[in-house]
């Protein structure tokens, strides 16, 4: 579904990606750890088309598509989600609107008609309800206000309103508490399917005890160094990043 | 000739007709003196720094309309906000236009300044209330009271509420070239009364039009006016829009101003406070493109203790437009407990897009909360990143963006059926239907 060759990248003229290789097949999850500034959440913006990221070397291709060619709303037509690490607040914009915007500008993209008013309050209803979110929450300013757990939340929610076929969780367990977390983990869960496919990007393994990945990677200085499966997470875990720094 | 030559040569001829021997003739006659005086603001005076008149005064514009014009109601209903269930008054070239208007004299009085100014039963009235609140000195002021004659006159007797909303509406037709419009508007809502009053200038086709508007409005102990300005006429016409308010206590004032179109628009927007526990709203939202122009000058007088007032002006400028606002905020001695705040923010869509913003906060009092701020931005990317990686395009994210900096204007609307109106306005302005309502 996702393949990533030698993929270089920078910021502001610095390179923070030095060489990528990453293959995600429908149906996987894949979690890719490390330790803060090893190019995670570059990783993320990348994927997702965040220009302030410039691709200077390499292949990133989704679907047979070459991603780095189309903008941030094309890829997410292609079916790239990213769950922000910091979700912007925008006043004035409830998360109804904002989610109804959002699907209708898909449908449009592959030449559907807007969703049906029904059809969408009903959906939202039901995801809501997945997520256990108050229907209260809907008709807030989106972000604003908000704790750290709600927007973590109503990133899925949004996650579970559009279906991405690859979503990137960028620290979705930041801020959470433990109760959230396992919603948070259960929705994620409740949603994945063989046609999907789920990147989490975490410091800690502690979502990883509720959303089981197939493989896990380990980023360091902008290259993956080390590959396993969920082992790999508790080893990480137990012994810290220290060792890893060394296999670099 | 000079316009202003032309101005005071042509007085006259407008005196033609009037009773020369009345009280208001001396008041007319002692303003045009004072405009003799002054003359036309210039950019050197401190409010009057960014926007100049001079372009406007290059052409020759007619000063009197000719009589009726008669206007097919089909052309002009889509103007008004609602077909039914408002009074209405309403204007032609200036000119009264008993046609198209729905006045009363049922419990309350909505009818004309032409018949306020020369009927006895009004001369107590106006002895009190006409040319007793605008400011004397203002030479723009000072012309319109010189050329008083025609307008709305609007009384609420005590404890009445108007039962429907009053629209005011001036439309030029064009059949003059050029055309100087000078209307003149008293408003009294007694004590304990309420009324809710939308004002729009229109013009009907191309062609230059100035209009320097004059509207007092005296508010009385308990009462609450809920005013609306719709301004969002041709790029062809131009608009002075001079209106001042005093305010007696615990009474409610709150004046909206929506600048959509026009070449020029200046708004004076002055409130004097007589007595303690009074509030006083002013909101703004300006949405210009291409090369409009919109100065905001407003004055908040705390003249008395325990007042608020509540200002909050929103612009949104793309192309070359050109937006000013100059909040002035006076604090008396006396008037502690005073609770002032006022926001002025920017949004700047395009490079050529210019913004002057000045607070202006003199306090005299020691015991106040006074709070204002100002900003000039552009959008935040991140948060268009944030939009576009949900699938909005960028374009369409830019709108909804824009829409929500402008929401919370629209909020304070009390009138369902002009706040969904200007929705629609704003748009058909941003050239995006969002397909909701926020």
């Amino acid at each position: 579904m996702l393949t990533i060759e030698n993929l270089h990248a920078e910021v502001e003229g610095k390179e923070i990606l030095k060489g990528i290789d990453l293959d995600v097949k429908a149906g996987e999850v894949h979690a890719i750890m490390g330790p803060n500034g090893s190019g995670k959440s570059t990783l993320s913006s990348v994927i997702s088309g965040n220009e302030d990221y410039e691709i200077t070397k390499g292949n990133l291709v989704f679907k047979g598509t070459d991603l780095a060619e189309l903008d941030a709303e094309e890829r997410a037509h292609q079916g790239v989600f990213l769950s922000f690490q910091y979700p912007i607040e925008i006043p004035g914009v409830t998360v109804t609107n904002f989610i109804k915007t959002a699907i209708n500008a898909n449908r449009k993209a592959k030449g559907l008609a807007d969703m049906p008013a029904s059809e969408l309050l009903k959906k939202i209803r039901e995801k809501a309800q997945l997520l256990e979110i108050d229907s209260k929450f809907l008709s807030r300013s989106l972000n604003e206000g908000f704790s750290g757990g709600e927007k973590k939340r109503n990133e899925i929610f949004q996650m579970a309103m559009l279906e991405p076929a690859l979503a990137i969780l960028d620290e979705t367990d930041s801020g959470l508490d433990i109760d959230a977390l396992k919603i948070v983990a259960n929705g994620v869960n409740k949603l994945k399917s063989k046609d999907n496919a789920v990147i989490i990007i975490t410091h800690y393994q502690r979502l990883l005890d509720y959303i089981v990945p197939d493989f896990v990677h380990v980023l360091f200085d902008g290259k993956i160094v080390k590959s396993g499966t969920k082992d790999l997470a508790h080893e990480l875990e137990a012994k810290g990043y220290d060792w890893i720094k060394e296999l670099a | 000739m000079e316009f202003k030559e032309k101005l005071l040569s042509s007085y006259l001829a407008f005196e033609d007709g009037l009773d020369l021997t009345d009280s208001v003739h001396q008041t007319r006659a002692n303003a045009l003196k004072i405009f003799e005086q002054k003359g036309f603001p210039t950019k050197r005076e401190e409010a009057w720094k960014y926007t100049s008149l001079d372009a406007l005064l290059q052409l020759d514009y007619a000063l009197f309309p000719k009589a009726e014009t008669s206007i097919n109601l089909n052309e002009v209903k889509k103007y008004f906000l609602y077909d039914t269930d408002t009074y209405k008054v309403i204007f032609i070239d200036g000119v009264y236009s008993p046609f198209l208007s729905n006045t009363t004299h049922d419990g309350l009085d909505v009818c004309l300044m032409s018949a306020a100014l020369t009927k006895p039963k009004y001369r107590k009235l106006i002895d009190s209330y006409f040319n007793k609140i605008a400011a004397e000195k203002d030479s723009l002021t000072a012309l319109n009271t010189s050329y008083a004659k025609e307008g709305a006159y609007i009384y609420i007797p005590k404890s009445t509420v108007a039962e429907k909303p009053i629209e005011i509406i001036h439309f030029s037709s064009g059949i003059e070239n050029a055309l100087w419009l000078q209307p003149r508007n008293l408003i009294v809502v007694d004590k304990n009364a309420q009324v809710q009053i939308i004002e729009k200038h229109q013009s009907l086709k191309e062609h230059p039009v100035v209009t320097n508007s004059v509207t007092e409005i005296y508010v009385h102990q308990d009462a609450f006016v809920d005013y609306y300005k719709l301004q969002n006429d041709l790029d062809s016409a131009s608009l002075i829009d001079n209106t001042y308010i005093v305010q007696e206590k615990n009474s409610h004032s709150s004046v909206h101003t929506f600048s959509l179109g026009g070449k020029l628009i200046r708004n004076n927007l002055q409130y004097f406070h007589k007595g303690e526990h009074i509030r006083s709203t002013l909101k703004g939202l300006t949405i210009l493109h291409g090369k409009q122009h919109v100065d905001h000058s407003t004055l908040v007088h705390h003249a008395q203790p325990n007042c608020e007032s509540h200002q909050d002006y929103k612009g949104i400028f793309a192309e070359q437009s050109e937006g000013v606002f100059n909040g002035q905020i006076k604090v008396n001695k006396i008037a502690q407990k005073t609770n002032a705040f006022q926001q002025n923010n920017n949004l700047l869509l395009d490079d050529k897009a210019t913004v002057n913003t000045k607070p202006q906060l003199e306090i005299f009092a020691d015991d106040v909360k006074c709070s204002h701020g100002c900003t000039i931005g552009q959008l935040d990317e991140e948060a268009l990143f944030y939009l576009r990686s949900r699938g909005i395009p960028r374009k369409e994210a830019k709108a909804l963006m824009t829409y929500a900096f402008a929401n919370n204007v629209l909020e304070s609307v009390q009138l369902p059926s002009l706040k969904k109106r200007i929705n629609t306005f704003i748009a058909n302005k941003l050239g995006v239907n969002l397909g909701f309502e926020l």
